[in-house]
C-alpha cells in the first residue's frame, strides 16, 4: 500500500500568511470520528472557512477564488499541537501536494511525509518574498523539483533549494512507505528483540 | 572510559535496531499505548497489509478522547463517537490487544492510566497516537507522540522509524514559592523558550526544583514538553520514581524489582555530557502564570501585564493581534479580575489524584461562585475511587462542586463537554487553541490551584491572595 510517487509540481500557491497554525485550525477535534481515511477534505480549516451558521467567509485566502493551486504557503511553525495526522490527509484530501513555511512542528512533518505531502522549509526572507509575490500576483506559478530539491519562482526565475532527509526523499519520489520497509526487515527486528531479552 | 552521554542518549541508543545511512533509525518501542480516535485507521491499514500485530503483550488499549464524563453505564449517545469506540473494542479482539474501556476499572486517560498501572517504566520507548506522550518521559522513558501511520508501523513490526531529535537541557534551580506549582514551570518555560522552541529536540528537566516534584508533577511538566515543540521531555529516575511505582500492577516485582532499580539507577546524564542546546531558570522568579492568548506560549505572570504589540519583533504582531482579538482582550491589560464563565479541572496534564487533592484543599469549606460552571473530571477511574475513598467528593460536594466521570472531556472538546462560543474558561488543560475546548471558546491555561481561586471569586485571581498563612 505505497503512498503516491511524488512527481514535479508547477502550480500557483494559495497564501496563509498566520504564524503557528496549529492541528485543532487545520482538522478540529470534533472531525476525528471518522473510523476510515476519507472525506477530511472538507473539513479542513472548517472553523476559518466557515462562520457559526455554515456560511463561507470571504476573506479567508482557501475561499478567495483568485488563490488556488496545489501548494500551501504558512506563516512560521506550521503543524503545532496534537499529532493527529488527520491534519495531513486532510490538507492532502483537499487537494495541496506540498506545504511551504519557515518552520515546521516535527509530527506534522512526519505525518505529511508518510503520506506523501512535501513540507517544505525556506529561510523567513524567502518565504516573506514568497508572500509578497503571491500579494502581487495571486497566480505567481512555483515549481517544485524535489529530484533536485529545488523550488523555482517561474516569473523571476528565483531559485530556493531546500533540504530533505535522503531517505524520505527516496521514498516519496519511488512512492515507498515505511511500513513496507519495516516489514522487509522482520527477521532483523526479531534477532534484536532476542538479543535485548 | 566511552564518551560521557545523555539521559535521552542511554536510553534511545540501546533501542536502536538499525541505522538507515542518511536516513532516521529504527526505534524498537517497549510499550504502545492506544486509544479510540487515532488506531482505527491503523488496523484498517494492517487488513489491507493482511498483517497481524507483531506484539499484543506489548500494546494497551484504553477508550478515553471522545467518551462521555456522565452517565458512562449506558450506551454512548452520539453515533459517530460510538462506533469509534466500538471499532476499538472489535480491532483489540480481534488482535489479543488488553483493553480497559469504558466501565472498566483501569478506564482513564491513556497518559494516567499507563504510570498509574506500572506500565511507563524507566528506561522504555514508550509510543503513542498522542502528543502528550511526552508524559511518560517523567520516569526516565523516551516517549513521544506519534501519527496514525507509525501507529500502523508499531502494531506490524513494534519499531518506529524516526531521526535521532537533538537534546536540549532544561535546568530549573532554587525553591518553587508559595502557590506556584509545576503547570506553572511548565507555562513559564513555554513562555520563555516558545511554542516552537523545543521542535527537533528532546528534553531533559533537571535541577534542585525538578527534582523536588513530585512523580505527578513532573508528569504535568514532562506532559507539556510538546506544547513547547519539544517531542519529549524527561527527569531522570531516583527515588521518587522507585516509590511511586513499586509494588503497581505492571511493575516489576520480586527478584525482577531489585534487578530493574539496579538498572534504573543507572539512567542518568554523564556529568560532562553535551546538550545541543541549554536553559538555566531560577525557580524564584517564577510566579502563578495564566495564559492570555491562543497558543500555550502566550502565557505571563499572574501580576504582569500582557506584553505590548509594540514590543514584538517584526512580523509577530498580526498573529499577536489576532490571537488578542479571539480572546477579547487588549494589549497591556491585567489579567487579574477578568471575566470567568467555566473552570475546567482535568485532562492528562492535571487530572490526577495530586491535582484533585491541591483543588480540592482550596476549595474546602469555600462556595463555587454562581457565575461559574466547573467541570471536575478525574484521569481515572483510579483517582475517581480514590478521590471518593479520600473523601475528596464530599468537600468539592460541599463547596458546590459535582465529579464527572473519566475522560478528556473539554481538554479536546470531541466529546459533549464543549465551552460555548465566545465563553471564557479557565482550565487545567495543556492547549488553549482557538476553539480547543469548542467552537468560538476562549481558554485560560492555569494551575489547578488557580482554576479553584477563579471557581470560588468568579473572576480571574492570583491564588496566592486566597492562601492562608
Amino acid at each position: 500500500m505505497a503512498i503516491e510517487k511524488f512527481q514535479k509540481i508547477t502550480s500557483s500557491a494559495v497564501p496563509l500568511p498566520i504564524e503557528n497554525v496549529d492541528t485543532d485550525q487545520i482538522i478540529p477535534a470534533r472531525f476525528l470520528k471518522a473510523v476510515e481515511r476519507k472525506g477530511f477534505g472538507e473539513n479542513l480549516f472548517r472553523d476559518w472557512r466557515y462562520d457559526k451558521s455554515d456560511q463561507l467567509i470571504p476573506d479567508f485566502p482557501l475561499n478567495n477564488p483568485e488563490f488556488r493551486g496545489e501548494i500551501l504557503v504558512a506563516g512560521k511553525n506550521f503543524g503545532s499541537g496534537s499529532s493527529r495526522e488527520h491534519a495531513a490527509w486532510a490538507i492532502y484530501d483537499y487537494g495541496f501536494r506540498v506545504v511551504i513555511s519557515s518552520f515546521f512542528a516535527d509530527i506534522f512533518r512526519n505525518n505529511a511525509l508518510n503520506n506523501g505531502l512535501l513540507p517544505i522549509q525556506v529561510s523567513s526572507e524567502e518565504l516573506q518574498m514568497i508572500f509578497n509575490l503571491i500579494d502581487e500576483d495571486p497566480a505567481t506559478s512555483i515549481a517544485v523539483d524535489l529530484e533536485n530539491q529545488l523550488l523555482t519562482i517561474e516569473k523571476t526565475g528565483k531559485t530556493i533549494p531546500f533540504d530533505i532527509n535522503a531517505y524520505k526523499k527516496e521514498c516519496l519520489l519511488n512512492g515507498y512507505d515505511d511500513i513496507d520497509y519495516l516489514v522487509s526487515i522482520k527477521s532483523e527486528i526479531e534477532a534484536f528483540e532476542k538479543d535485548k531479552a | 572510559m566511552s564518551q560521557p552521554t545523555t539521559l535521552f542518549d542511554k536510553v534511545w541508543d540501546r533501542h536502536v535496531v538499525k541505522h538507515i545511512t542518511g536516513g532516521p533509525n529504527v526505534l524498537y518501542i517497549d510499550r504502545h499505548l492506544i486509544h479510540e480516535v487515532t488506531s482505527p485507521v491503523a488496523f484498517l491499514g494492517l487488513e489491507k497489509r493482511d498483517l497481524k500485530v507483531a506484539r499484543p503483550d506489548k500494546t494497551t488499549a484504553t477508550a478515553d478522547h471522545n467518551v462521555p464524563t456522565i452517565n458512562q453505564h449506558l450506551s454512548i449517545e452520539d453515533q459517530l463517537s460510538r462506533d469509534q469506540v466500538e471499532m476499538l473494542t472489535t480491532n483489540c479482539a480481534k488482535h489479543n490487544i488488553p483493553l480497559y474501556g469504558l466501565n472498566h476499572k483501569w478506564q482513564g486517560i491513556v497518559h494516567v492510566i499507563g504510570p498509574e498501572l506500572g506500565l511507563t517504566q524507566p528506561g522504555m520507548t514508550i509510543v503513542c497516537g498522542d502528543s502528550h506522550t511526552s508524559t511518560h518521559g517523567a520516569f526516565g522513558a523516551v516517549a513521544f507522540g506519534i501519527g496514525t501511520s507509525e501507529v500502523e508501523m508499531v502494531l506490524a513490526t513494534q519499531c518506529i522509524m524516526q531521526p535521532k531529535p537533538k537534546k536540549m537541557l532544561i535546568n530549573v534551580e532554587g525553591v518553587l514559592s508559595k502557590g506556584v506549582t509545576a503547570k506553572d514551570i511548565a507555562l513559564y518555560i513555554i513562555s520563555r523558550i516558545t511554542t516552537s522552541g523545543g521542535t527537533g529536540h528532546f528534553i531533559e528537566y533537571a535541577g534542585s526544583a525538578i527534582r523536588s516534584l513530585t512523580m505527578e508533577g513532573r508528569m504535568t511538566l514532562c506532559n507539556m514538553s510538546i506544547e513547547s515543540g519539544a517531542r519529549g521531555g524527561m527527569v531522570a529516575p531516583d527515588e521518587t520514581t522507585f516509590s511511586y511505582l513499586k509494588d503497581r500492577e505492571f511493575a516489576p516485582n520480586g527478584v525482577h524489582w531489585e534487578k530493574a532499580v539496579e538498572d534504573w539507577r543507572g539512567l542518568k546524564t554523564d556529568p560532562d555530557a553535551k546538550f545541543d542546546k541549554e536553559y538555566h531558570f531560577d525557580a524564584a522568579d517564577i510566579e502563578p502564570m495564566i495564559t492570555y492568548g491562543t497558543n500555550p506560549g502566550m502565557s505571563v505572570k499572574i501580576s504582569e501585564p500582557i506584553p505590548k504589540a509594540e514590543s514584538l519583533q517584526n512580523g509577530e504582531g498580526a498573529s499577536f493581534r489576532k490571537s488578542l482579538d479571539y480572546m477579547g482582550f487588549g494589549d497591556g491589560d491585567i489579567m487579574k479580575g477578568k471575566q470567568v464563565d467555566y473552570v475546567f479541572v482535568g485532562s492528562c496534564t492535571n487530572g490526577r489524584i495530586e491535582d484533585l487533592r491541591a483543588f480540592s484543599e482550596f476549595v474546602k469549606g469555600k462556595q463555587k461562585a454562581d457565575n461559574v460552571t466547573a467541570w471536575i473530571v478525574p484521569g481515572s477511574k483510579q483517582v475517581e475511587a480514590q478521590a471518593i475513598e479520600e473523601g475528596l467528593v464530599d468537600i468539592l460536594n460541599d463547596a458546590g462542586f459535582e465529579m464527572r466521570q473519566p475522560g478528556c472531556s473539554a481538554c479536546l472538546a470531541m466529546n459533549d463537554d464543549k465551552i460555548p462560543a465566545g465563553k471564557y474558561s479557565v482550565s487545567t488543560s495543556n492547549r488553549n487553541f482557538e476553539g480547543r475546548q469548542g467552537p468560538g471558546a476562549r481558554t485560560m491555561l492555569v494551575s489547578p490551584l488557580m482554576a479553584a481561586a477563579c471557581a470560588i471569586s468568579g473572576k480571574i485571581t492570583d491564588p496566592r491572595e486566597l492562601i492562608e498563612g
